[in-house]
This record gives C-alpha cells, structure tokens and sequence, in this order.
C-alpha cells in the first residue's frame, strides 16, 4: 500500500464518532472530578478521563500512522480473522487469573490468621473478597469468555469479527471496567450485592461495552458463510444476551448524584433479596456455565478431532437447561423472609435442572469416545476433560444442596464455598486452562513452550482442587452440624465461636489447596510467555551480536 | 488398526453425522442416551409431585397451599414449642428458687449453669473471654478479685444493672483523669505510679522517691483506693496490693492510667436477658470458682 493512500481516506464514521464520544467522555469525566463528593470517586473520574484520552490517542494516532486502509473481510477467497483483540484478551486472562488467585490466597490466609490484614482497612476481609470474585469471575472468566468467544465465532462462522475498532472498543473497555470495579473495592466504593458490588457509573460503563459485545456476536453470526449456527455459539450467545439482562435488571439503581459514587438500588427488602439471587444464580448459570460451555464445545472436539456425541443432546439440554436455570435463583434464599412458595419453585427447578446439565458432561466426555488414548498423552486434553468431570460433579452437587433439607445444613457454612470451589476452579478453571493452552499456540501461530509444563500444572492444580474443595467439605458440614446440635438440657451445646475456632485447621489446609492452584497457574503464566516472546525475546540478543561484529 | 481400533471408530458408521462441519467439527446422530432422558423425566415427575404437597405456584390473590399444608413459619412454632416443653418445667423452677437455693440443689445447679453457659458464650465472652478470663480493661471472673463484690446478689446486680453504663442503678464511681485535668503535675504521676508499683511488691524507678509518691497517694487515691490501697467496692476502685492488674502492672500503663483516667463500662443486661437468664448467668459466674 502507499501511503498516498493515508491522505486520501477519510475517518471512517466509527474513528470519527467514537474519538468524538471518547473527547466528550473525557471532558465530563474532568467535571465530575472536580465537583466530586469524595477522593475515591474524583479518582475514578480521572481514570476515566485518562482513559478517554488515551483512546482519542490511539484513534488518530491509528489513522494518520495506519497505512489507510481498513482490513479486508477476505484475503484469497479465505476469511481474514481478526486476532488482535483476542491475544490482548488472552494475555489479560492470564494476568487477572494470577492476580485473582492471588487474592484468595490472601484472604483464605486472613481467615486462618486475622492478624494478616494488618489493620489496613483496603486490604480487610471485606474489601478483599469482592476483590478475589470479581477478578476470578468477570476479569479472569469474562477475558476467556470474550477472547474464546471472539475466536470460535470467527471460525465456527468462517467469518470476520464485525466492526474495526469495536472488538478493541470490547476487550479494552472490558477490562477498564474491571479497573473501576477493583480498585473501587479497596476503596470502599460498593453497592454491597454480592457478585454486583460496582456502583452506577461502572455499571452503566459495563452496559454500554456489553451491548456493543452482544452487537458484535449477532453481526457475526449474521455474516456467516456456513449454513447453520454452531452449538457453541448458542450457549455463547445465551451468556451475552442474559448477562445483559440480569445486568441491568438487577443493577437498576438511582445514583445520590452525578458527583457522587453512591446510589440506592430500587428494589426494596425480600424484593431486592430475589432479584439479587436470580442475578447471582444465573451468574453462576449463564457467566459460568452456558458461557464455558460454549468453550467446551469447541476446544474438546477440536483438541480430540472428533466428532461432537450427539447433535440432539445438544439442542435438548441446550434449551432445557436455559429454560430451567433462570428459575433457580430462590434456593439461595431458604428458610428466609422470601415465601415458601418461591423457595419451593427454586428448589424443584434447580432438581429439573440436574439432567439439562449433565447434558453437556455427556456431550464432553463422550466425544472423546475413539480418543481417550490422548489423555494419556496431552495434558491440555486431560485438563479440559477433568474440568468436564468437575462440572458433573459440582452440577449433581448443586441440585442436592438445593434440596431445603439439605440446605437447612449446608447454608451459610463453608460446604457452600466447597461446591462453589469445586465448579469454580476445576470447572470454570480448567477448561479456561485448557483453552489458553490450545488458542496461545493457533493465535501466535507456535508450538507451546512445554507440555511437560501443562503436566506439573495439570498435577499441582489437581491436588490443589482435592485438597481445597474436602477441606471445606468437611469444615462446612462440621459447621452445620455445631450449629444445630443440642444438649440433653435442651440448650445449643456450641457458641457461633466455638464455632469458628474448630474451623482453624481447615482454613489452613484450605489455604494450602488454594496456593498449589496458585502454583499451577504461575506455571501457565510461565508458559504462556515462554511461547509468546521468544522471537521479541531473541531479537535484542540478534542486535546485540550484530553490532559487536560490526565493531 | 487392531480390533479396539475399529470399535472406537463405530459411532460415525452406526449413527452417522449430521452432515455439518464447522472448522473441521463434525456432530453425530447420537440419540438422547435413555438413562438421560429417563432420569429427566424422572426429576419433573418428582417436582410435579413436590408442587402438590407444598406451597409452590402463585395465583391470583394466594398461592398453591400443597396437600400438606406445610408452611416453614409454622415448622418454627413447633421447634420453639418443643423446646419451650423440654427446657419449661426447670425454667419454672428455676424462676422460682432464689439464687442460694438454686447453688444448693444439684439438678437446678446443672440447669442453671448449662443455660448460663449458653447465654456467657453469646453475650459475655466477646469482653469477658469464653472462659471467662478477662482481657486488658475487662475483669478476670474466675479469681477472687471482685471490683463490685462477688456474692450471688452482688453479681447479679452488676449483670442487670452494669457498671457506668447509663442505668439509674448500675455502679457508678470512675478514675479521674489527674493529669489531663491538671489535679496532679507530670512528676506528681511519676512518683505516685512508683508508689503504686511499690504496694504490690513491684519494683520501682531507681531513685523513686516513695515518700514522697505516699503523700500524693494519701492526698488524692486514698479517697477510694483506701489508705493501704486495698480499695473499695462501693466506689470499684480496684485494690492495688494484689498483683492482680485490669490495666497492667506496667509503670507506663500506671501512669497513663492516672493521667487520662478510667472508666470500662459493663452494659445493664436488665432490658436485653430475661430475669431467668440473669439469675443463671449470676450462678455460672460465681461458680467460676472466686464466688463469694
């Protein structure tokens, strides 16, 4: 191309309108800064301004340096894959990952030794832990998420990504709303929803990077070359489209001022309670389950290259289970102020709900059906199936604490944050592993660094997970049980801290299984780099040698 | 290929594929495997049932009651009434007996004490220590040390009415802030602290002139730490020959206490803790072992 080409292209109406919005973001942000209310929040609008500017930067700097044309969707009759926002996305997974384990690690050793916060009030238990959901959850979970799904559209379509800056817009802006949402917690800036701590600015941020997500996805699709939609866009596309909803659905919230991070949320009382946990539910449903398995079924056919087991399982547990889930949400709210007939709703339908979901186990393990010698000889292989092995297993779990028998023992006790464990990092976790070891690789278009590597963090998760997910196991079922027992007199034998002194072992052992799969994921990290920088790595050396000869 | 080969690569010839391909994915004709679809329609026939025998469809104006009228408000009424029947005849009891008779009587004693440890644990251990062991500021129960008095009556008045606690009859009596409130000059402090550590057998500050920390003392302690420093209940002034410290037997601490004061507050139980539960509580701290 020539770069007479650069003077004579005009700003395309997306360059032209986002750098535009971008200018008048980042002049309202400085406002807001001004006039703020509190510190925290003047901050967070100079982060916004900041990252407004940073933008318009790279907008007009990518328009008078670019050589003036706009990618092509084809090059030879073969669709041009857009990948750059997707290596952005998975390295930024990898890093929150760290971070996000990194954090649980601390906090599960504040449990077992309080004195660990060191009277600090931005690194106290409650300031930590939203800190440690959110960034294993939507920082670590939602780069996968946005990064796989970028990817398998394009290939399961045969198509490039709609939009030229707006997959950037995506992934970059994703990720700034984590910043906003995290650095907010230690800062004291919550809402106090659990799993929907951030406050009206970063939600209504969050909003407007998600709709231009679900655009992307549809256009996509609709731009397809093959006939039919692929399964793994479906539940791809019922993560995006539901996420929306329970988004704004459940973050609906009058704001105090513009001035200020405060603002009060407009459900009220058992209301808000409902509308909270068929949020946190269908979190768990929609974020962490219809959206891996979109990564499930893409990553295992094509690591095993074999065919997916059945296309009719496929569709029925599908539509089932989005059907069933969204209806889940009360078996959070047993034995509470909610009525008993929405808890027996949730709880049936969370029963109904066990079949739907070992609809995708079958389907992931069962196309291995022909291949699983290759366990024996890929880790990335054995890693996604294990994840899939959890998944039954947190998915057969869930619907029998759901049971309010059941629940009458388990809630409120660490049982819950064993089977949370057990579906967070042997499901969600692994198979996100097992999907950066596979798209690193196909991205960069190189080998991975060491498979022996993917081995050792296989193994250090694996006992990390067992060690973790019994530990709780036990410490939660000995809580429930201490809880209820009575003596003979007719009296509570234990007090809530005896209590919590018998669970001190626990959160040790507990803390151990976290640091192993903290391990683990260093080793991926490790990894990951080793396979990504060499060639930028060597370069220096390559110059470094030249110019001795040249001396 | 061996025979195990061969077998593994069936499912395409007996089921065949669907005929689509995605980036080389290709999707059986499985059918639903019978034990899914079974064990599915299983779960909504037993759900279907759970919707008759419980509350669970909303309607109109109510909602579906179930055949068992069951409601989990009224499975709480039944706990609480099965406990009211099993703990009732010896709480009548116990509400009847006084304190002495209730220490006297072992089946009462073992009542009382089993319900006083229950409500210490909740209400009094967070100061207090579970075993009742004090902390820096909050009295050690289990020794024979008392700042209000440790008869049955005396304890129980200091747990219903507490102590600086804003109740019309709970203690009163504070220590003075003597320095902060310029009753006694820096040095006045540090020669009466010497004084104080002296009462006690401590040692003090080489060079301490100890007569000199007696006279402040008598002029401005003895009021209500006594002449000897024994101190007084009346006022809770503790007895300073004891070793036994609420603050601490260090001079520093000594003379922060004297020039900033003290003033712990023991809340008044009276409004928060049924009488029964007080007379069990004043019963399980005397029998701590330092009841008088």
């Amino acid at each position: 191309m020539t770069p007479s080409h650069a003077e004579s292209r005009f700003m395309t109406l997306g360059e032209g309108g986002l750098a535009a919005a971008m200018t008048a973001l980042a002049f309202f942000s400085i406002v807001v800064a001004a006039k703020a209310y509190t510190p925290a929040y003047a901050f967070h609008a100079y982060l916004f301004a900041a990252a407004s500017v940073a933008a318009v930067f790279a907008i007009l700097n990518r328009y008078f340096e670019g050589n003036g044309e706009t990618p092509p969707l084809e090059i030879d009759g073969k669709p041009n894959y857009n990948f750059g926002p997707i290596k952005l996305g998975t390295i930024l997974a990898v890093f929150w990952g760290v971070a996000g384990f990194t954090v649980g690690l601390w906090i599960a050793l504040e449990l077992a030794f309080p004195a660990l916060n060191f009277d600090l009030s931005y690194i106290s238990f409650g300031r930590l832990r939203p800190l440690h959901t959110s960034a294993v959850i939507f920082a670590f979970g939602g780069n996968v998420l946005i990064a796989t799904s970028f990817y398998v559209v394009q290939r399961t379509c045969r198509a490039r990504l709609v939009g030229d800056l707006a997959p950037w817009f995506v992934v970059l802006g994703y990720n700034f709303f984590i910043v906003i949402a995290g650095s907010g917690y230690l800062l004291g800036i919550t809402q106090s929803k659990e799993y929907a701590e951030p406050e009206w600015y970063a939600d209504l941020w969050l909003t407007i990077v998600w709709v231009v997500y679900l655009l992307i996805y549809l256009g996509t699709i609709m731009r397809r070359k093959e006939p039919h939609i692929y399964v793994a866009n479906w539940f791809y596309l019922a993560f995006i489209l539901t996420i929306a909803v329970l988004h704004v659905g459940n973050n609906a919230a009058v704001p105090v001022s513009w001035f200020s991070p405060k603002s009060y949320v407009v459900w009220a009382g058992v209301q808000d309670a409902m509308v909270q946990w068929w949020y946190g539910h269908n979190a768990v449903g929609f974020f962490l389950t219809a959206g891996f398995l979109g990564i499930m079924y893409y990553f295992i056919p094509k690591r095993a290259e074999r065919p997916v087991y059945s296309y009719r399982l496929s569709i029925i547990h599908f539509w089932s289970l989005i059907f069933l889930y969204i209806w889940a949400g009360p078996h959070h709210l047993h034995y509470t102020a909610l009525p008993d007939w929405t808890q027996t709703l949730g709880m049936t339908f969370s029963i109904m709900l066990w079949m739907p979901s070992w609809g995708g186990m079958i389907n992931g393990l069962m196309t291995l059906s022909g291949a699983w010698d290759k366990l024996r000889t890929d880790p990335v292989l054995r890693m996604m199936v294990l994840s899939v092995a959890f998944y039954g297993m947190a998915t057969f779990e869930g619907p029998v604490m759901a049971v309010r028998e059941v629940n009458s023992l388990s809630h409120y006790t660490d049982w819950t944050i064993g089977h949370v464990h057990s579906g967070a990092l042997g499901w969600v976790g692994f198979i996100s592993f097992g999907a950066i070891y596979c798209l690193v690789p196909w991205l960069w278009n190189r080998p991975l660094y060491s498979l022996r590597l993917v081995s050792w963090h296989f193994w250090i998760a694996t006992i990390g997970i067992v060690v973790y997910i019994s530990s709780m196991w036990v410490s939660g079922i000995l809580q429930g049980l201490m809880w209820r027992s009575y003596t003979n007199l007719g009296f509570l034998e234990y007090s809530f801290i005896e209590s919590v002194e018998a669970m001190h072992p626990f959160y040790v052992i507990r803390a151990l299984g976290g640091s192993l799969f903290l391990v683990g994921a260093l080793l991926m990290a490790f990894n990951v780099w080793r396979t990504i920088a060499p060639r930028e790595a060597l370069a220096p050396a390559a110059a470094g040698t030249g110019l001795a000869a040249a001396e | 290929m061996d025979d195990r080969t061969k077998k593994q690569d069936a499912p395409e010839t007996q089921v065949g594929t669907t005929g689509h391909e995605w980036d080389g994915i290709r999707e059986l004709n499985t059918p639903l495997p019978r034990w899914w679809l079974w064990l599915f329609y299983a779960t909504i026939v037993w759900a279907v049932g759970y919707w008759i025998v419980y509350p669970s469809w909303p309607l109109l104006s109510s909602y579906s009651n179930g055949v068992l009228n069951w409601h989990s408000r009224a499975v709480v009424a039944t706990d609480l009434a099965a406990l009211q029947t099993a703990r009732g005849p010896m709480m009548a009891k116990l509400a009847q007996a006084s304190l002495q008779d209730i220490e006297t009587t072992p089946e009462l004693l073992d009542f009382a004490r089993a319900l006083g440890r229950r409500a210490f644990a909740d209400n009094c251990a967070p100061c207090h220590g579970s075993g009742g062991g004090g902390a820096k500021g909050y009295p050690n129960l289990t020794d024979d040390d008392w700042l209000w008095g440790g008869t049955l009556a005396e304890i129980s008045q200091t747990i219903t009415h507490g102590a600086r606690s804003g109740d019309d009859q709970g203690h009163q009596g504070s220590m003075p802030a003597f320095g902060r409130d310029g009753m006694l000059k820096r040095d006045d402090i540090v020669s009466v602290a010497d004084y104080v550590r002296s009462l006690s057998g401590l040692s003090t500050t080489e060079g301490a002139d100890l007569a000199r920390g007696a006279k402040i003392f008598a002029d401005n302690c003895a009021p209500c730490h006594g002449p000897q420093g024994k101190g007084s209940r009346s006022v809770g002034a503790p007895n300073l020959t004891d070793q036994i410290w609420l603050y601490g037997p260090d001079t520093k601490t000594i003379i922060d206490g004297v020039w900033n004061g003290h003033g712990g507050v023991m809340p008044a139980w009276g409004g928060k803790l049924d009488p029964v539960t007080i007379k069990a509580l004043a019963v399980y701290v005397h029998t701590f072992g330092g009841g008088e």
